[in-house]
């Protein structure tokens, strides 16, 4: 009851705020120019795919990092009020998180519906690409706010979090390929795949190019890539994988919440 | 005088062996519908075997269909079907055995073994028949058309589907293959080994286990086929393997894993083709000399080129590629700028397969364009000097 009565408040106070508006207008008309553009509505899902995989994570975790430091009193407010401090900053994560989420889903669903997407053959296609967003959304406004709890300087916190989207996006990306190269006469089939699901960015774009039919390039490296790409396991094993990385930063903030003399 | 017998319940005939046995060189023999339980059927001199409304033949698993053997011999317009399974025959609905001058025509041949098997024969149509297998493994199929040793052919119009190979040739020598459509096989759609001087044109190749395979052949002349929808994790379009002096010329393909892989082949001629939304548009591999890709569109390919190894004589002028973004100052219709088709990523795949865990991913996509604006690693010979600034009007089928 705790819990909904604080994600109902966070979410009023955002919609007062004018950065969940400007998130959705970013999002609708990032929408309407990509199919104005490609008219082809598969081909905007797959140019889409790029944009989710790398926006909503930075837009996460700048959100994130911003919404804490912008409530610090508020926050220091509830403190002294008999509330359990799980249920406060869980609150204040899911929150944020859903209503973030919520402007994706209504800023990229309604330009796409209006072009037909409900009636078209990639609807399944997008609509994991909409539930892959919402994802990274928590995971990444999960981990902006761990470092933000764990920095009081603003313009640390910032950057930390900032970096922290860099090395997800591109830093790992670089250093995973490195250790491919370097290691290439070893059997490096799982290695590849765990380091995969090791990063929440990698794991997203695979499941949603999986949806998209690549599944077919990924197996013909190899029996493993195969086996896992080529039936329902990868799907299974990345959903799998993308749930535990919701968990992980929640359980982490949680943690340092408890310790956090504010 | 050339006669005409009859089969049927209530003729003097009602086997189609019997008649055949009573028949003279030249004769008609007129099948009217019903079922015949008969197998092995000779025809071992000049007849018209004519089936009327697709009398059925029911092999009940006991060898061959029809064997035919002479010359000038017709088959047409029967159904045949329960064909034995062998391990150590190749049993076929038809097997035409030293024949001259043969037709088989119109038949409808299901759960097949092998559907028309025709050896060391001659200038022979087979036409208009519709071949089907039950979908088993590999080693336990059979292919839909197998020709050995054979020359002046015309495969036309066919429809072969669930067999291993659609349509098979070895050792086969100035042969046509037109019009047909060989689907959800097996293994290969078309398989060509060892045959020389050949054309198939026409034809259409969707959804077999393997693509078509096209091997230690020469001058082998391929046009306006479609290749599509051969989307696997071992699919080809098109497979090229020790082809010398072939031409490809006006084909399509499209959604394959693989477009053309090509490998150990020299002097081919790639012309007017369209490549569309295949992950590897074409797949170079060692040995391949003086391979030239001359206007042909690349739309939307995963990977354009892959290419293994250092030196190369494959030539790329005048194509349409979707990834083209240079510009065209002096207004000939082609881009001022070269195009390089071997983008690093396709590249470092090529070394290492498990690399393509990072596709699409914006690492890569920053690499790939580092590696256009300087090119360290892709082969510098390996460009397209005149991409065409708009693609060519190849025309859909």
């Amino acid at each position: 009851m705790q819990l909904y009565k604080i994600v109902r408040y966070v979410i009023r106070d955002l919609l007062r705020s004018r950065w969940t508006y400007v998130y959705f207008a970013f999002y609708y008309l990032l929408g309407m120019v990509l199919l104005f553009i490609n008219r082809d509505l598969s081909k905007a899902v797959i140019t889409l795919m790029n944009i989710i995989t790398i926006l909503t994570p930075l837009i996460g975790t700048v959100f994130g990092v911003m919404y804490y430091y912008n409530s610090r009193e508020f926050i220091q407010l509830l403190l002294a009020q008999p509330l359990r401090r799980d249920m406060l900053f869980s609150g204040q994560y899911i929150g944020v998180s859903l209503s973030l989420s919520l402007s994706l889903i209504l800023g990229l669903g309604i330009p796409f519906s209006m072009y037909g997407v409900l009636y078209s053959g990639v609807i399944w296609d997008f609509a994991v690409l909409l539930v892959i967003g919402g994802f990274l959304t928590f995971i990444f406004v999960g981990l902006a706010l761990v470092v933000a709890l764990a920095n009081d300087n603003r313009i640390k916190g910032f950057g930390y979090a900032i970096f922290l989207w860099l090395a997800f996006a591109v830093v790992y990306d670089g250093l995973f390929l490195l250790g491919l190269l370097y290691f290439r006469d070893y059997p490096l089939e799982k290695f590849a795949l765990g380091g995969v699901l090791v990063n929440p960015i990698d794991l997203s774009r695979i499941l949603i190019l999986l949806k998209l039919d690549i599944a077919a390039l990924m197996g013909f490296t190899g029996a493993v890539f195969k086996k896992v790409f080529g039936t329902s396991v990868g799907m299974i094993m990345a959903f799998g994988a993308l749930l535990l990385w919701v968990w992980i930063p929640w359980q982490l903030m949680l943690w340092y919440a408890r310790r956090k003399d504010f | 005088m050339a006669g005409t017998i009859r089969v049927c319940d209530t003729c003097r005939f009602q086997s189609i062996a019997g008649a055949i046995a009573q028949a003279n060189k030249g004769d008609t023999v007129l099948v009217y519908p019903g079922v015949y339980r008969e197998s092995n059927i000779q025809v071992d001199k000049s007849l018209y075997v004519v089936g009327i409304n697709y009398p059925r033949v029911d092999v009940q698993q006991q060898g061959y269909g029809f064997v035919l053997k002479g010359d000038s011999i017709t088959l047409k317009g029967f159904e045949i079907y329960d064909v034995e399974q062998s391990y150590v025959k190749e049993y076929a609905a038809v097997l035409v055995r030293r024949c001259t001058t043969f037709v088989v025509e119109d038949l409808r041949i299901r759960r097949a073994f092998f559907g028309i098997l025709a050896e060391k024969s001659s200038s022979g149509v087979i036409r208009d028949n519709r071949i089907s297998g039950v979908y088993r493994t590999e080693a336990d199929a059979g292919n839909g058309i197998h020709l050995w040793h054979c020359k002046h052919m015309r495969i036309e119009g066919n429809v072969v589907h669930h067999m291993r190979d659609g349509i098979y040739f070895e050792f086969v020598s100035r042969s046509v293959i037109e019009h047909n459509h060989s689907h959800d096989n097996v293994r290969y759609g078309l398989h060509f080994m060892f045959s020389n001087n050949d054309e198939y044109h026409d034809n259409i190749f969707e959804r077999n286990g393997a693509g078509v395979a096209v091997m230690f052949s020469k001058y082998i002349h391929m046009r306006r086929n479609v290749f599509r929808d051969n989307w696997g994790v071992a699919s080809y379009g098109l497979l090229l393997k020790e082809i010398y002096d072939a031409t490809i010329t006006d084909n399509h393909f499209i959604r394959n894993t693989i477009g053309i892989n090509i490998d150990g082949s020299t002097r081919i001629r790639y012309e007017r083709n369209l490549f569309q939304a295949n992950g590897w548009a074409v797949r170079i591999l060692g040995a391949s000399y003086q391979n030239d890709f001359s206007e042909n569109n690349f739309l939307h390919n995963t990977f354009d080129v892959a290419f293994s190894g250092r030196e190369t004589t494959v030539r790329f002028v005048r194509n349409y590629w979707s990834d083209y973004t240079g510009y065209d100052l002096d207004r000939d219709g082609y881009g001022d700028v070269p195009y390089r088709p071997v983008k690093l990523f396709s590249y470092i795949v090529n070394q290492v397969p498990e690399a393509m865990v990072l596709l699409r991913s914006l690492f890569v996509g920053l690499i790939n364009f580092s590696e256009k604006v300087s090119p360290v690693f892709t082969p510098d010979n390996l460009v397209d000097s005149k991409p065409a600034m708009r693609a060519y009007d190849i025309e859909v089928r």
